[in-house]
């Protein structure tokens, strides 16, 4: 999962349709699994940096929250309800969105494409 | 001599309809395939009658009821009413159900099935019990009898959001994983195709001023049987949230389908026609019995 998260540029940056998706976008965000934080660093689209925390002083627009289970479970090749798309996790309380959530909001597709990315279906799609 | 053309037609026919609602002159879109029984269907917040693209070209349904779907006023291809630019745009319960039964006396249609889902779902409770004994039946998709807001409904309708975009996005996941893919993109290009802040116009129903929780338990199946479909992913209706309407309302069915999600009849025609299919043969056999 660790490696899957650090490795979220190399999983996004060659998927043509996701960079122009994301083509208005520049954000950083705080990804948090369980006590391990990420920093991701996204221009134009591209993912340009993951840094792996802890931080001193991080500076990010949102922060998306959630346990390393309920990450896991959301990145199981058949993810079971409730834990299968990020806003239900957000409904539920498994996910929570801090932050300025308006470039989130503006790019969710791009985000819930994103975020997916790790899920075996998705590697399998990545290897044809 | 040039070829025979054979156009690929699907059965259903489109028209406008001319009808007054609510003191309203109003133009409606409505689709309709088959002979028989009338069954209505109604499509979710913030979407159209394309959703029901596939019961309309299932021969097996077809041969037995005649399926009607219109666009209610201000989605799909039905106009909003004149001055609609003059103020927001807000589904109440008393405008839905009075336009529900301005189309069945517009077509004259004699004791229908109503079919809705989400809003649609919720519509038909009301229904129930403001006209009842009109209906031969009701069918309630991922239909709970209240819903709670689970984000701030300001992010559907505002200029610096694309109104397209965010809700096509929001919705996505209410579609099962296990859908079809061109269904699945299929289902949220309705959404993406909305009006500006008609979604929203919809939610106010469904989250606030459709809420029936207190009178759901009035609903007598007795006069008109109700079958309650929720699909197991949906997680703006859960399973759960229908379990409780069917504890609430004596001699009520209902069915959790698995690998389905919201839009059921849009996300996974096939599959969601398998779990209609045995409602429907229940109320033909009461029919031939009545």
């Amino acid at each position: 999962m660790l490696l899957e998260i650090l490795g979220l540029g190399a999983l996004a940056n060659d998927k043509p349709w996701l960079m122009h998706r994301g083509r208005f976008l520049d954000v950083s965000f705080l990804l948090e699994v369980g006590d391990a934080a990420y920093l991701v660093r996204i221009h134009h689209g591209r993912v340009e940096a993951v840094e792996k925390g802890p931080f001193v002083m991080p500076r990010w627009i949102f922060a998306l929250r959630a346990s390393e289970k309920a990450w896991a479970t959301f990145w199981q090749p058949l993810p079971p309800p409730g834990f299968h798309d990020l806003i239900a996790m957000l409904k539920t309380g498994a996910l929570k969105l801090e932050g300025d959530q308006h470039p989130f909001f503006a790019n969710l597709l791009y985000f819930k494409e994103l975020l997916a990315l790790p899920r075996p279906a998705a590697a399998q799609e990545r290897a044809q | 001599m040039s070829a025979v053309i054979r156009p690929q037609f699907e059965p259903a026919i489109g028209r406008y309809l001319r009808l007054d609602i609510q003191g309203k002159p109003h133009r409606l879109y409505i689709e309709e395939a088959g002979a028989g029984i009338p069954l209505v269907c109604l499509h979710t917040a913030g979407a159209d009658s394309r959703q029901y693209r596939g019961l309309l070209d299932d021969a097996e349904v077809l041969a037995r009821f005649r399926v009607i779907a219109f666009d209610l006023p201000w989605h799909g291809k039905s106009s909003p009413p004149a001055g609609w630019h003059k103020g927001e745009y807000k589904l109440t319960s008393r405008a839905y159900v009075d336009t529900i039964m301005a189309v069945i006396d517009a077509l004259g249609l004699d004791k229908p099935v109503v079919m809705g889902c989400s809003i649609g779902g919720r519509i038909v409770l009301h229904l129930a019990l403001e006209h009842g004994p009109r209906f031969r039946a009701l069918i309630g998709l991922e239909s709970g009898a209240h819903a709670d807001p689970y984000y701030d409904l300001d992010w559907l309708h505002r200029p610096d959001v694309h109104g397209g975009e965010v809700c096509g996005a929001m919705i996505s996941g209410l579609i099962a994983p296990t859908a079809p893919e061109a269904e699945r993109w299929e289902t949220i290009w309705h959404y993406m195709q909305g009006g500006p802040g008609v979604f929203k116009g919809d939610l106010h129903f469904y989250t606030a001023d459709g809420d029936v929780r207190a009178r759901v338990a009035e609903i007598d199946t007795g006069k008109c049987p109700l079958y309650l479909l929720t699909g197991e992913y949906d997680y703006s209706c859960t399973p759960d949230d229908t379990r409780d309407l069917a504890r609430r309302i004596a001699g009520s069915q209902a069915t959790i389908m698995e690998g389905l999600g919201h839009f059921p009849m849009s996300e996974d025609p096939a599959r969601f026609l398998g779990y209609l299919r045995p409602v429907l043969a229940q109320i033909l056999k009461r029919d031939s019995k009545s």
